[in-house]
């Protein structure tokens, strides 16, 4: 369906091909077509999305956030950046953002890292590494392809010392970020459960996964 | 000397043994001293692997002051276990790696501590560098090719190990430092100068595969990246009377889940 930019929950206009809401805590995944935009929306605000991104052809080739930082000079992405794969090869580009800025230094929770950040008591908390592992095995994905991802909505900073650290978010409710495919790419989705850091501001709330086509 | 014949050839190839050259292994390395066990090397340009036990040194030394070596570590034993950037950095509060901090797999454990290093002079944000990139800056990326590219280089290691491109995640490189601004920009600070070292303790068994190719934030036209040379010997594993055992909660806990799966594994 079309449907006018005032209604639409995509940041860029076309015609709405997908429109998902992913519960909280929940994994999500889907083929996005070159040209396609994926829209992001954070409905209740400061909900970190983990997201990885394999080109759908060929996953051995897979987003890469070393080669997407050294590509453009620092540390945060926003409108512009250009998420690039472990061949350096532009997979989805950042076409609008009302946030500002997200984080791809961070990486995602597990349960092994948890007991290391809060203690022990933790282990048996849900996280993003399960939801990853749990979704990528739909498409013959496994451990080994997990690298470090893009944690939309989520705030980084690094200090002069270099101490840096998962602190206060400074996305609000509705605000979203689109991406626009620049090959055919397979997006895998963690909504994040973390409640021992600040990242979903302790309370994990469900997200909107939205595609269009122009 | 004549190759035309079995015997010419033969006695052609042996004649070219214990040829010396700056960038080679010396081999074995117990040749430099009793407790050695790895001695060589690495030309700009250049990559090594090796697995590593438990307890070993790697010293890695930038010879002429533009070494850019970037590591990877896997568990040599379940090598889907591996070095995770991201937790090294996150885990223990801190970007800028050097002497004292822990370099974490995703099993929330320790692959290896850093026993001596310039925390200045590492980086963890840009990793290595792609063939399309080298290509794009140098002309080539390829590893046969005048200026390999870091990835390239990684491919040709893991495969000796029987990993491919899929096991090849994020590195930490040294010798080479960047900075972020307050806006998020990297400033990159340059070579450490002639004779840094960089020391990594095994604190389980590993592989560890290194590249040593120019930074992919060197300004300079030519590509440019001058010889490590790495030393490592047999020892003993970070004990928990030391101070660095204690050094962080989260390093305490990452050093506690090291032993724990050591002892279960029957190899502590």
């Amino acid at each position: 369906m079309t449907v006018s930019a005032a209604e639409s929950p995509a940041l860029t206009p076309g015609t709405i091909v997908l429109d998902q809401t992913v519960a909280a805590r929940a994994p999500w995944s889907a083929i996005v077509r070159r040209g396609q935009v994926l829209t992001i929306v954070d409905l209740h605000g400061n909900q970190a999305v983990d997201c990885l991104i394999y080109r759908a052809d060929d996953t051995a080739e897979r987003y890469s956030a070393q080669d997407t930082l050294a590509a453009q000079g620092g540390i945060f992405l926003t409108t512009g950046s250009v998420l690039r794969s472990s061949e350096g090869r532009p997979l989805m580009t950042v076409v609008a953002d009302e946030v500002g800025r997200h984080d791809t230094v961070g990486g995602a929770c597990s349960r092994e890292s948890n007991t290391l950040r809060y203690g022990h008591h933790t282990k048996h908390q849900h996280a993003c590494v399960e939801n990853f592992l749990a979704e990528g095995a739909k498409w013959g994905l496994g451990k080994r392809d997990l690298v470090s991802n893009i944690n939309w909505y989520m705030n980084v900073p690094v200090d002069p010392d270099g101490s840096l650290g998962i602190v206060d978010g400074i996305s609000a409710p509705g605000l979203r970020v689109a991406l626009r495919a620049e090959l055919d790419v397979l997006v895998l989705v963690s909504n994040c459960p973390q409640i021992n850091n600040p990242c979903n501001g302790f309370d994990p709330t469900p997200v909107r996964m939205v595609v269009t086509s122009s | 000397m004549s190759t035309a014949t079995t015997a010419g050839a033969r006695e052609h190839a042996r004649a070219q043994g214990g040829t010396v050259v700056d960038c080679m292994p010396i081999v074995p390395a117990t040749r430099l001293g009793e407790n050695l066990t790895w001695a060589e090397t690495i030309p700009g340009g250049g990559y090594a692997s090796r697995r590593l036990a438990r307890g070993t040194t790697l010293r890695l030394t930038d010879l002429h002051g533009d070494a850019c070596v970037s590591v990877l570590l896997f568990n040599a034993d379940e090598p889907w276990e591996r070095l995770n950037v991201a937790d090294t950095v996150k885990v223990l509060w801190q970007a800028y790696v050097g002497e004292g901090h822990l370099l974490l797999s995703d099993q929330g454990r320790v692959l290896a501590s850093v026993t001596a290093g310039a925390r200045d002079r590492s980086d963890t944000f840009c990793g290595t560098t792609t063939r399309a990139g080298n290509t794009e800056r140098y002309g080539d990326g390829s590893a046969h090719g005048p200026s390999p590219a870091g990835r390239e280089l990684f491919t040709l290691a893991a495969a000796k190990h029987g990993l491919t491109r899929r096991d090849l995640p994020p590195s930490i490189s040294f010798f080479q430092g960047v900075r972020v601004g307050d806006d998020g920009t990297f400033t990159r600070l340059g070579p450490a100068g002639p004779g840094a070292t960089v020391e990594l303790r095994a604190e389980m068994p590993v592989t560890v595969l290194l590249a040593n190719v120019p930074h992919p934030l060197d300004p300079r036209e030519a590509y440019t990246c001058s010889p490590v040379e790495i030393r490592a010997w047999s020892g003993s594993p970070t004990a928990h009377t030391d101070p660095l055992w204690s050094r962080s909660p989260e390093g305490e806990r990452a050093f506690a889940n090291t032993a724990d799966y050591l002892t279960a594994r029957g190899i502590a």
